[in-house]
């Protein structure tokens, strides 16, 4: 009967935990807005959360965005060619990079560099009691810690996206006319007749939506980490992990909104 | 005045606090002695608020500590972490001044600074040190910038955590005396842990030893040496031999 039972019971647990860590994360991004919003700000931590998560990640981002473009545009042109269809890399490089690749790319970056960082900093000032010393010097920790680095995610990956979208677009350009024979005029012209605001507006949305998750997950694991340096590389791991696959998610959820006709 | 009443505290199996009774008066200095791993430092985090006691109460001034306006709570407090616990973010004057720029104490930033200057004068550090990273530091630097911290904001109530650990024998004397100072010139009350014999008849006006999660002994720093406890004997003097295993 326990043969039976058992993987029942595994399943159980497993839909159990994971609806109690979904839980535990909502309540934890609603404690975080909360102080988003309520004084005191702490004027200091945010801009440096601002530097460190979108200034500094510029090139790491602008660089994936042009070699992604540039093999975007390689690939559509190889493929449109088996139907002679080779015309239409501007606009499907246009569309590729705005709707998709520009936002997802970014906000894989950003979890690898922005959540991970976080996660070991915030999980190391944790094992090394940091956070305590935070409370007992009358500082709560979701507001000097997490609030600053969640606006600063909410912020400025969606412009990290834009300029993404920008430099992908750069680099379909760059390989077109360089080595496929395209007219430079006519690329940048069906491009931006090509594109629509919803793509943009899209795109720009799921940059908000990624920077929100990279940051809150970085804030949320290095908040409970475990002890000792393993707890550190846990939460760091765990992290990257569930924001890369939250990204994911989110973005086939969001592009279902706006693009399921 | 702080008094733990029948606190209790497990970290799963691991049974720390099973009964804790203390009282510290206001104004004197209590001193926790007892053996590595008992639960000292958990005791102190109980009183903060840090770590939530399973049962038993905590009375602050007849205030229970878990109840009212935790910042203003928070604001009477002053800790030295076991573990020093400076923000490597912050240069060592930021640290030491970290109440003083911001919330409700905060001041001007000069001000705060030769505040902060002054504090780490009193624990034995140049102002040559004010401006550098905790990072840069060596272990007894760093406790003592943690202890300067500690009192930046003048406290009424100041836990120290082994304030005398990886320090020189000239150095934890300076240590000393600025508790016993802190304790009769500005009449706070302080709670010390301790595992240094000569820190505890410096610092202390009542001393506590802590055995398997309970208080085994209290009593004024002047019984210590006569109270007929074999655990306590057998502590201060440092024997392998007695009713506390050394070799578990
Ligand atoms: N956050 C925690 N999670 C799990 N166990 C803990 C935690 N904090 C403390 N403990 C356990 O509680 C016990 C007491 O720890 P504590 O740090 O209070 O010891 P201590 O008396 O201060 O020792 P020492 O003199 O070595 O500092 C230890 O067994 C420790 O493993
Ligand atoms: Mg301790």
């Amino acid at each position: 009967m326990t043969v039976l039972l058992d993987p029942i019971a595994h399943l159980g647990r497993a839909v159990l935990s994971a609806l109690g860590a979904m839980g535990r994360v909502a309540l934890f991004l609603l404690l975080a807005l909360r102080h988003l919003f309520t004084p005191p700000f702490y004027l200091r931590e945010i801009l440096t959360a601002m530097l460190n998560i979108g200034w500094l990640s510029l090139p790491v981002v602008g660089m994936t965005a042009v070699f992604t473009g540039g093999a975007l545009a390689l690939q559509i042109y190889s493929g449109g060619a088996r139907f002679s269809a080779e015309a239409v890399v501007p606009q499907i490089v246009a569309i590729g990079m705005v709707r998709e690749l520009g936002p997802v790319m970014a906000g894989l970056m950003i979890a690898a560099r922005v959540t991970s960082s976080i996660a070991a900093e915030i999980a190391t000032m944790k094992v090394t009691e940091q956070i305590d010393a935070l409370v007992t010097l009358s500082t709560n920790p979701m507001k000097y810690l997490t609030a600053p680095r969640l606006l600063a995610g909410l912020i400025t990956v969606p412009m990290l996206v834009g300029i993404g979208d920008i430099l992908g677009i750069a680099g379909g350009y760059f390989v077109s006319t360089q080595s496929l024979g395209f007219n430079t005029a006519a690329y940048i012209k069906n491009t931006v007749n090509f594109l629509e605001p919803l793509d943009v507006i899209s795109s720009l949305v799921k940059g908000c939506v990624f920077g929100g998750i990279a940051t809150l997950m970085g804030c949320y694991y290095g908040m409970n980490s475990g002890r000792g340096a393993q707890g550190v590389g846990r939460a760091t791991k765990s992290s990257v992990e569930a924001a890369a696959v939250l990204i994911l998610a989110a973005n086939f959820l969001i592009t279902g909104v706006f693009f399921s006709v | 005045m702080i008094r733990l009443e029948d606190v209790h505290k497990s970290f799963g199996n691991n049974r720390v606090l099973r009964g804790l009774n203390l009282e510290v008066p206001k104004g004197t200095s209590m001193v926790i002695i007892g053996g590595s791993g008992t639960g000292k430092s958990v005791a102190l985090k109980c009183i903060l608020g840090l770590v939530t006691p399973d049962s038993g109460r905590i009375l602050v001034d007849d205030q229970d500590a878990t109840q009212g306006d935790r910042d203003a709570f928070l604001a009477r407090f002053g800790m030295l972490f076991q573990g020093g616990a400076l923000f490597d973010s912050l240069s060592v004057w930021q640290n030491v001044a970290f109440r003083l720029l911001r919330g409700s104490l905060k001041r001007p930033a000069e001000e705060a600074r030769a505040i902060a200057i002054d504090k780490l004068r009193r624990v034995g550090l140049k102002p040559e040190v004010a401006d550098l990273f905790p990072a840069e530091l060596s272990g007894g630097m760093q406790k003592r910038v943690g202890l300067a911290r500690a009192i930046a904001a003048d406290p009424e109530i100041i836990f120290f955590d082994e304030p005398t650990t990886g320090l020189d024998p000239i150095m934890s004397g300076v240590i000393n005396e600025l508790i016993r100072e802190i304790v009769v010139e500005m009449g706070a009350t302080a709670l010390t842990i301790t595992h240094d014999m000569t820190s505890v008849r410096a610092i202390a006006d009542n001393v506590a030893m802590l055995h398997d999660g309970v208080i085994k002994w209290t009593g004024p720093v002047a019984e210590m040496d006569h109270s007929g406890d074999p655990y306590l004997d057998q502590f201060i003097h440092g024997r392998a031999e007695g009713p506390i295993e050394a070799v578990r």
